[in-house]
């Protein structure tokens, strides 16, 4: 950028770097809030007094917590289900992409299988007969449910493709020269040369299924089988009408307890914030390469 | 020419035995293709019957295009579609507009420390799910929200935000451009990296103050990147973000806040009116897929721009 000493440049300076920490302290508000209210004591939390620091230092909430079993229930269900899909669902993507990362003249159903790949990428049949199909396939209440119902991620599919072909025709070349069949070539040559964009799968598609929550709404018949985030959606209750009188309010509050939904809701961010220097790190590379330029 | 004929057979056998190796590869998620992205996609006949669970697709009465015309006729439909694309056309704009001028902002940062604190922070809120997030904003722009409280102090009256139909609309924009703004501005801060500091310096020598370095230099060498960001936006017209308004509104903002995936959730799921539901569904995913089919076409055209 231009070096500039002048007088309204150092104004703008100084205005520039207050907007920026604003906005990046808003950012992080809703965690230091929740944060702040889980700690909390009940009274001061449901009473509206906590703002930007806690009130009435208090860890009842996760005490309480400790003996909730329908929390530890969906928490294990979340964690399985971020555990096992990932790991699935990156195995297939490694493999699939493979064959079609060849040109048409080594593999000639590739580019047929492309077009069908790419029209589920753009072109779905919308909710209902999407839910109808899960119902059929006995998909509710199971785990297999939880991590097949998706589909297979198809965006996450194409980067792989377009990463593989990135890669130099020489070192697979060579590899075949030397005798390495096609399992082997891939496992052996083309996945350590993958591991970054790897990574940046897993991070993705690992946050994808922690955070999904409207597939364990429908797809299960009671709180029993929800994952942590449908959890969390039911436990917050929308107020329904504007017009509350303070009797209104002060019942609400009696019954509500906003510290013990802010642990719940901080607990399940954690995993997120442990993950998250890690994401950082990989997620820039990922959004490049949705735009790769052959 | 014997010899030839030898490592030609061997050749062609190696390659039978490579294309079996593709086949198999190709089986588990060509099998997981078929059966959760292609098998739900019949379904969609349903738009085109009376659908009854009980008799199935092939027992449920035809209707032709019943459905659509009983949809359109409807005041429920042409209040979600107007809700919708005010919504998503704004979020389109805004997530362009805000990032854009975040990327420029941040870009005159001099610190590189100060930088990349603030890159840290501003992209948190892109990995947080709606549920978690909706759960915070409905506290803090609650009654006794945080927002109130700094109202406040400027005498205004306190209000629960999210369930005034008046302010719905503006309140799912906002929070959902506060989201996104520093996960969308990546783009835009990696095609600035791109600029060579060569102009800027020979810009300095010549004068050229900070503003117009910005507006003839910066602006310019990003241009393209924004072109096509902002096309492939057009896909985008009809999705006014299923997750954000779900886990937001309320029966008191349907006027105003109700969108396309969430009437369909309702009439389909909770109604069980399944081939209306399917029908709504239908005429979405049809226009969005003529609509990033084109902008895809027109990216690729205008900016060289592929996906695969």
């Amino acid at each position: 950028m231009v070096r500039s000493k002048s007088l309204g440049s150092k104004i703008f300076d100084v205005f520039n770097t207050i907007l920026m920490t604003v906005l990046a302290l808003s950012c992080i508000y809703p965690l230091w809030y929740a944060f702040c209210l889980s700690i909390s004591s009940k009274s001061a939390a449901n009473s509206g007094m906590v703002t930007f620091y806690p009130v009435g230092f208090s860890m009842a909430s996760y005490q309480q917590i400790m003996g909730d079993a329908q929390f530890f229930r969906s928490f294990l269900i979340s964690t399985g289900r971020t555990v096992l899909g990932t790991a699935f669902t990156i195995l297939v993507l490694v493999i699939f992409a493979y064959p079609l990362s060849k040109p048409a003249s080594e593999y000639r159903p590739r580019n047929v299988i492309m077009w069908i790949v790419i029209f589920c990428m753009l072109f779905n049949g919308g909710t209902i007969p999407w839910y109808i199909t899960m119902v059929k396939y006995h998909m509710i209440n199971s785990m297999v449910g939880l991590i097949l119902c998706g589909g297979v991620p198809v965006f996450n599919l194409i980067l792989l493709v377009n990463f593989y072909r990135s890669l130099p025709r020489e070192l697979i070349e060579a590899a075949r020269v030397d005798g390495a069949g096609e399992w082997r070539t891939l496992f052996r040559i083309v996945v350590p040369c993958a591991v970054p964009v790897l990574a940046t799968l897993v991070l993705f598609t690992s946050v994808g299924y922690w955070n999904e929550f409207f597939q364990g709404l429908v797809l299960s018949s009671g709180e029993r089988y929800y994952p942590l985030q449908t959890y969390i959606k039911q436990m917050v209750v929308n107020v329904q009408t504007t017009n509350l009188s303070m009797d209104q309010i002060e019942t609400m509050d009696k019954l509500s307890n906003k510290s013990l939904d802010a642990a719940k809701v901080f607990i399940s961010m954690l995993p997120m914030l442990v993950v998250y220097p890690f994401l950082q790190r990989y997620f820039v590379n990922g959004i490049m390469l949705g735009a790769v330029k052959e | 020419m014997k010899r030839q004929g030898v490592s030609f057979t061997i050749a062609k056998k190696r390659n039978t035995r490579t294309v079996l190796s593709y086949h198999a590869m190709i089986l588990v998620g060509m099998v997981w293709l078929i059966l959760f992205n292609i098998v739900p996609m019949f379904g969609i006949v349903m738009a085109f019957q009376d659908y009854n669970p009980v008799l199935g697709f092939t027992g449920s009465k035809f209707t032709g295009l019943e459905n659509f015309r009983y949809l359109f006729s409807m005041s429920d439909s042409r209040r979600v579609i107007v809700n919708t694309v005010i919504i998503a056309v704004s979020k389109l704009v805004l997530n362009i507009l805000v990032p854009l001028a975040f990327a420029l902002l941040l870009n005159e940062v001099r610190q590189l420390k100060f930088k990349r604190v603030v890159q840290t922070m501003v992209y948190l809120p892109h990995f947080l799910s709606w549920v978690i997030l909706a759960s915070v904003l409905l506290e803090i722009f609650g009654y006794k929200g945080v927002f109130n409280t700094v109202l406040s102090l400027f005498g205004a009256e306190p209000k629960i935000w999210f369930s005034e139909e008046s302010y719905f609309r503006q309140m799912i924009i906002f929070s959902d451009v506060w989201k996104e703004f520093g996960y969308n501005a990546v783009i835009f801060l990696a095609a600035l990296t791109g600029i060579s500091q060569d102009m800027y310096e020979a810009a300095s020598i010549d004068g050229c103050s900070r503003w117009k370095a910005v507006w003839y230099i910066t602006l310019p060498g990003i241009a393209s990147t924004i072109v096509v960001v902002a096309i492939l936006g057009l896909g985008n017209v009809l999705n006014a973000g299923f997750d954000q308004v779900f886990n937001l509104y309320s029966p008191l903002v349907y006027s105003t806040g109700d969108i396309l995936d969430t009437w369909v959730y309702r009439i389909g799921l909770l109604n069980v009116q399944f081939s209306l539901a399917t029908a709504a569904g239908l005429f979405k995913s049809a226009i969005s897929f003529v609509l990033i089919v084109i902008s895809y076409i027109v990216a690729y055209k205008a900016a060289d721009y592929k996906i695969f």
